[in-house]
This record gives C-alpha cells, structure tokens and sequence, in this order.
C-alpha cells in the first residue's frame, strides 16, 4: 500500500525553523511498523533523515516520538491501523519538551538530568555498605508495586506528551516522579523524609496538573500520574502541609466532609487564609465573580443526608495510607 | 428518555448558568432530569488524592442512588464524568473492591451494584437523542460561526476508562457544532488542559496553560470556544484576564459551555441561557450569530 509520511524536520544548526517534509512510500504490508518505514525511506529516498532506535521491539525506548498527534514508540505503531483510523497521511514529529538534535530525534540530557535528580537508587544506612541483613524480604504485593513502575523504559513520551511541563520546563515530569516514587515505595530504602522534602520544592510534585496525558500514553502502562497521587499524600502523611497545594487537598476534603459538595465560596478562604498575600490577590476577581453571581454563599447548609456522607469520610480517612 | 441527573458541585456553585442551559436545552428535547438532589461531591480527583477509597465510596453511593432510581446516569461536567468512568471502571471489575467499598456505606440501599451506564449529556446528545433530532430542532443556525472545542482532559482520558471518544482526535463536539450550523475549528489545545487543577496554587504555570491553549484557538480563527467541563470554564474565562497577564497580550475569547451553544442554536436568548454572568463578554458570538438585542 501507497502512504505519505509528513515528517517535521530540523537540523538546529543550519535551519531556522522546522520545517514539514513529505515522503511517499510504498509499504509491504499493514503490519509494517512506522519504525520500519522509517527505514525504507533512509534506505531509498534520504539517507539523512535522523532517528533514534535501538532494539524494535518497545523494550529499549529510544524511538519514541509523536505520531499522528500521539506520543509513543514507531516499533510499536503499525502503519495500517493508522491510515484505517486517520487517514492516508502519518505524520510524524520528534518528543516534544525535548530540544530537538536533528528530524525525530531529541536530545535526552534533560530526560536523564530529572531522574538524577530524584535519586534513583536505594538509600542504605552505610550508603554503599549494602542493605543490612536484618532486612526483611519484600512481600509479594510490595514487589508488585514497584515492578509497575520498573516497568518503564525511560522512553520520555510522558514527558513528551506533559502539559504542564509545557508551560514550566523546570518542573520534574512524570517519568522522573514515577521513578521517585518507586524508590520511595521501596521498604529498604532509608531517606523517605529527605525525598519528600526534596519533591515538595518548586517543580516537584506539585506542579503536576493531573492532566493524565502520561497515563494516555505510556507504552508499558506505568501510570506515572498516579505515582505522583501516591507522592501528594505521603507528603501530607509525612506533615509537609504548609504548601498552598497540600492545603488545596486537606481543604477540600474538609469542605466536602462538612457540606457534602464543594463549595468555590469557601474553599479558596479555607485554603489560602495561612497565606495572606495570595489570598488577597483572589479579591479583585472575587469581586467581579460576586457581581455575575457566580460566588455562591461561603457558609452553606450541608445536604440533608451528610451525617452518611461524613461517616465514609471518617472510615476511610483513618484506614487510607500513602500506598492505598 | 429518563435520566438520574448529577449536576456535580460547579454548577449548583460557579457556574450556575451551565445549570440554567441544562434545564433549556433538556427541556426542549424531553429529556427527563431526576436529579440526586442527595448525591456527594464526586472528589475531582483531589479526594483521591487523600483516600482512593474514599473517593470510591462516595461515588458508589451516587451510583447507588440512581440504581435506586432504575436509571442511567446523567452528568454535565467532563471532571465529573472522568472521575465517575475510573470510580466505576474499578468497582465493576474488581468484585472484593465493589464488596469491601460497599460495606462502607451506611444505607444498604445505597449500595452499588455494579453495571451502571453514566453518560455525559454530550454523549446523551449522540447516542441517546441523536444528532438528527439536534439537527431538526435548530431554529437559529450558527452559520459562520467559529467554534473551537474545548474538550479538557477527563472526558478523554485515561481512555481506558473513558472510551466514547479517541483520545487524540475526538470528534463528538465537533460532530455537534456542526450539527448546529456553526464550523469547528481544529487546533492542538482542544485536547490539553486548561490548567484548573493548580489554579491556586501554581497560579503562573496554569495561566501559561490556558493562555496557550486560548492563543492557540484564537490563532486558528475560532470565534469562541465550547466546553463540556465547567472546571475548564472557569479557567478559561473566569481566569482569562490572567492568563492574558502571563501571556503578555490581551485574548477576549468568548468561552460557552456546551448547552449554551446547543440553546443559541434552538433560539433561547442569552439571558436566558445565563450568558451575562460569563466574565469575558459573548457580545461578538451574539453578534454573529445574529442573536444581539
């Protein structure tokens, strides 16, 4: 079959800009994967078409990038559902919130500088003396948890593929959160506090907007976004409460607890009154908000039923830990 | 057509007017609205954020409730359908969850049983009424109007859990902005965030992103935005003035939420569709689709 291949090209040190450049290419079959075109279009139309790939069987997470909008692997995309579901024309373009090296391929630096940065490793007493041998075994549900997350194969189309990377590029992204997670999970590990005071500064955990695009898109189903989750609440557990976003949680839980919906009239109050400026700074717009009606009445009478609503919040509250 | 009607939290607070368009645009095509008047927050995902299964509780209870009723369920807000889809994706496949869950909740009719279909009226529109009758019953054709959708993120994904549409490129808005005689327009943010989840407290880094995602709209020549979320509605227009603040530029991007568009369209008047308590003035829409005083 006859498909066209609308590839994003750059080379950063000649071109000013990106630019789209058409291939038209015949393919043996549907299960052609788009790593393999890629392939045939080096091999018969331009040997200087750039991309990274390594083993092409989505296991060393070195080809992916965004194709037909989605970010993920080419060895594990086959052209003939593709053009079924969208059409005659693929288009590809390299990760995004990556600096792009040259075509489809990025430069990871910044990948691997974020998982540095959590400490990827088990933290010993001794560090480098090894876990001591009065350490209990890992129980099977432990090692399930973590398995989930060593899954991954630091492909970067989280990263890719994160909105609010986006908008703040310092911030530490799915792929490197999810790693932290993972060595926080991890029973033998002995700098729980120190990681977590570590992931509440500015770029860490709290940045993420729950967007769940890395969820969407992770080729070994590692849920970063749900790591984070799990990161948000072992901070609060851990009493690391006085940020705005910690408050937001303990805030809402507490407005719904008491009125059985969420109340914008009282939440931001509740929220922010340990933060004076910041509150302050809601004001003008509380104000303009008020005149369209559109704030409703800060102090609401609960839902009749509440007393049941309340009573699944002191069940569960207690019981849930950090790794429910 | 029967549905139990869960408005969720933003519409009986923030945004009473997506309430008010809900009841035009139901009415007008005798959709029956059983509302669960005692039905909780659904936890947004914040409520998870401390307990999952407290977040699962609650929702199970809602669930309960409009089994109770013997109907399928109704919602208005892409938040609230997202966060029900996962709530019910887990009770139905995990039986010992569904138990454990249960036993938590206190009135036995309240229980969830499993099995519950939960609809955004979105999907009511096109699956259940269809977007011929949509169709039919336009008085007042958009045509000309720009249209951008603006889909937010939990009506999409994970898409494991919400599986009407394609994740990457949906289409049921734009299937029903057509219908209504306006044009959709395609741009990359449709699908993105608007940033709301951290409004308070990344104030600039959700600016930046509903202030990308507007200039991305407006640069495509949308006229105004529709959304199925009213979390995303407040981002982007209550909090417009800032994102035109982190952006550097002014934006003035009219944003509607789904049945108000819908009611334009089967001729209601912006007041009563409650257009005038929207933060950024829709006077330019109005004003094209010829429905200005």
């Amino acid at each position: 079959m006859r498909i066209t291949f609308a590839i994003q090209r750059c080379d950063p040190e000649t071109d000013r800009e990106p630019y789209t450049q058409e291939f038209r290419l015949d393919v043996p079959w549907r299960g052609t994967t788009v790593l393999d075109a890629l392939f045939d279009i080096r091999q018969e139309i331009d040997p200087a078409l750039t991309f990274r790939y390594s083993c092409r069987s989505a296991i060393c997470g070195s080809c992916a990038m965004v194709i037909n909008g989605r970010h993920t692997l080419a060895c594990k995309t086959l052209v003939g559902p593709e053009i079924e579901r969208y059409g005659p024309t693929i288009t590809l373009k390299p990760m995004q919130n990556l600096p792009v090296l040259k075509d489809l391929a990025v430069r990871m630096e910044p990948f691997w500088d974020k998982v540095r940065a959590v400490t990827p490793w088990v933290v010993t007493e001794g560090d480098g003396q090894g876990v001591p041998a009065t350490q209990p075994p890992l129980t099977r549900q432990t090692r399930a948890w973590l398995h989930n997350v060593d899954a991954c194969i630091m492909c970067g189309a989280c990263v890719s593929t994160c909105n609010s990377m986006e908008a703040s590029p310092g911030f530490l992204g799915p792929a490197a959160l999810a790693k932290a997670y993972r060595f926080l999970a991890d029973p033998r590990d002995r700098a729980r506090s120190r990681r977590l005071q570590a992931l509440v500064r500015p770029d860490g955990i709290w940045d993420c907007t729950r967007c769940n695009f890395c969820v969407e898109v992770c080729p070994k189903d590692v849920k970063p976004m749900e790591a984070i989750v799990r990161l948000r609440r072992a901070a609060i557990e851990e009493g690391l409460t006085d940020t705005i976003a910690a408050s937001h949680i303990t805030s809402f839980v507490d407005v719904v607890k008491d009125e059985g919906r969420l109340n914008e009239g009282r939440l931001p109050a509740q929220m922010l009154w340990r933060h004076p400026i910041e509150l302050a700074k809601t004001l003008p717009l509380a104000a303009r908000m008020f005149v369209r009606g559109k704030v409703p009445f800060p102090w609401h009478p609960p839902l009749p039923s509440i007393r049941q609503i309340r009573r699944l919040f002191a069940h569960w509250i207690k019981r849930s830990t950090w790794a429910s | 057509m029967r549905y139990a009607f869960y408005p969720g939290c933003v519409a009986l607070g923030a945004c009473p007017e997506l309430y008010q368009s809900t009841m035009k645009v139901a009415q007008h095509f005798g959709l029956e609205l059983v509302e669960l008047r005692e039905a909780s927050c659904c936890g947004a995902g914040v409520v998870k954020e401390a307990s999952p299964e407290l977040a699962l509780s609650i929702n199970a209870r809602t669930f309960g409730m409009a089994q109770q009723l013997g109907l399928s369920l109704m919602t208005i807000c892409g938040t609230c359908q997202g966060i029900m889809c996962s709530a019910k994706k887990e009770l139905d496949e995990k039986p010992a969850v569904r138990e454990m869950i249960n036993a938590s909740i206190e009135a036995p009719e309240q229980r969830y049983r499993g099995g519950l279909e939960i609809n955004h009226l979105l999907w009511v529109m096109l699956k259940d009424l269809g977007l011929g009758r949509v169709k039919a019953a336009v008085v007042r054709p958009l045509t000309g109007l720009q249209v951008g959708a603006f889909y937010g993120c939990y009506i999409l994904r994970p898409s494991a859990d919400v599986t009407f549409d394609d994740p990457f490129h949906p289409a049921s808005m734009e299937a029903v902005i057509e219908a209504l005689g306006a044009t959709p327009i395609d741009y990359e943010g449709r699908i993105k965030c608007c940033g709301f989840p951290i409004l308070l407290e990344k104030a600039e880094i959700a600016a930046r992103m509903s202030g990308t995602q507007l200039l991305d709209a407006q640069s495509h020549g949308a006229d105004c935005l529709v959304t199925p979320c009213p979390l995303c509605h407040m981002s982007l227009d209550i909090y417009q003035k800032r994102a035109e603040q982190a952006m550097g530029r002014s934006i003035g991007l009219p944003i509607l939420h789904l049945p108000q568009l819908v009611g334009l369209a089967l001729g209601y008047s912006a007041k009563e569709l409650g257009l005038p308590r929207h933060l950024v003035p829709v006077k330019t829409v109005l004003q094209k689709i010829g429905a200005a005083d």
